[in-house]
């Protein structure tokens, strides 16, 4: 799936976690949390499994966390990418099954 | 045993903070909302962190209600499906004014569930009424559909349709609470009230409370946490009324062993709304940790 334009989900309130995705190459992520030393691993891996089920290679990933939840963290990069491909009235249900 | 639901939650969808303690305050009904709270430019965003939370965070015992997005908006199907496929107990449809929108809505409800391989009439739905017209077809709006678990009142853009505003001794929704009641009640279904914005007024929210309490409503919607325990004392039985309940459901097991068809209990007859409603009033106490697993109140 190809990132048409860059798009932004999410806040910089407590407990959410704001991404940035735009056009790149191969897949950059560039995490700023408060909790990078105990969750930074687990954060890039939700983010890095999501892009590949939705088969996304070539982009760039910026994510703010205020110590979101796993599934918030997903939420959030679910619309990220469903706002970056103009899907948002059409979720890909294969993704989210 | 029929489902308590004193206190229905208003969670706004696209609050993860709020979303993630939901389930600590001890709601009956937590109402996820993906309508009014929700900026048009966030619904989208809105209705993933409520799939992705309905499916991840333990909410307990709580029953799981999400109110979607009209069918006449561009999200209003998206929502259904997403809601659908993530397991919530109950769709609720907003600004319901007849039969027809329960219907139409159920239609899609019964195509997602399908198109998901999702046993068919298991997302229950409520409806939520807040205009004259939907008032005066509460009856027929109750009886549209099987899955239909309650109908509330929505009183904001009631009375400002009516061309009034909310009042403390509650005249204003007098003939609405009736309805919306009595349509519920026909149906054998539940009725809701309209939420109390004034957090801060306890005195205002508890006249409230009593006023729907008195007439016979399950329960009332909530928008603060703070809500939840001065709803759940104003609905909590007293000790007598406990005791009361308590005696007539002994003596319908001791009718039930002896094999009597007739009950009496000191020199009254028993019968089925009495027995009905010392179920209710255990329920109630036992939700409100008054009594034991077998109904003995506990000492204080």
């Amino acid at each position: 799936m190809e990132i048409k334009h860059t798009a932004l989900a999410g806040t910089l309130e407590s407990s959410d976690i704001q991404f940035t995705l735009s056009k790149g190459t191969g897949v950059e992520i560039n995490l700023d949390s408060q909790v990078e030393k105990q969750f930074g691993n687990q954060i890039r891996k939700v983010i890095t499994d999501l892009l590949k089920d939705y088969d996304i290679t070539d982009v760039n990933v910026r994510a703010v966390d205020k110590g979101a939840l796993d599934c918030t963290i997903k939420a959030r990069l679910i619309a990220a990418i469903q706002r970056a491909t103009d899907t948002q009235n059409q979720p890909n249900w294969e993704v989210l099954g | 045993m029929e489902r308590l639901r004193r206190t229905m939650m208003f969670v706004p969808g696209n609050n993860p903070a709020m979303i993630k303690d939901a389930g600590i305050y001890g709601a009956d009904s937590i109402m996820f909302d993906l309508e009014d709270s929700v900026s048009l430019t966030e619904k989208d965003t809105a209705r993933m962190l409520v799939f992705e939370a309905l499916q991840n965070v333990d909410y307990g015992n709580s029953e799981l209600v999400v109110r979607i997005n009209g069918l006449d908006t561009e999200m209003g199907k998206a929502d259904i499906y997403a809601m659908v496929k993530a397991g919530v107990e109950v769709i609720r449809l907003p600004k319901t004014e007849t039969p027809d929108d329960v219907v139409e809505t159920e239609k899609v409800i019964a195509e997602a569930e399908k198109f998901f391989g999702i046993e068919n009439g298991r997302t229950h739905m409520m409806a939520a009424i807040e205009s004259a017209e939907g008032v005066l077809n509460a009856p027929a709006i109750a009886k549209a559909s099987d899955r239909l678990i309650g109908i509330a009142l929505g009183a904001e853009d009631y009375v400002t349709m009516m061309k009034t505003h909310r009042y403390p001794d509650g005249a204003e929704l007098s003939f609405a609470r009736n309805m919306i009641l009595h349509g519920a009640r026909a149906a054998g279904i539940a009725a809701f009230d309209t939420v109390y914005s004034d957090v801060d007024n306890t005195e205002g929210f508890n006249h409230e409370v009593e006023i729907i309490h008195e007439l016979g409503f399950d329960g009332k919607s909530v928008i603060n946490p703070r809500q939840i325990p001065l709803v759940n004392a104003i609905y909590a039985p007293s000790d007598k009324e406990i005791r009361n309940a308590k005696d007539v459901l002994n003596a319908i097991e001791e009718a039930h062993k002896k094999g009597s068809g007739v009950i009496s209990l000191r020199g009254k007859m028993v019968d089925k709304p009495v027995v009905a409603r010392a179920q209710r009033t255990m329920a109630l106490a036992k939700a409100s940790n008054l009594v034991d697993e077998d109904g003995n109140i506990y000492a204080k």
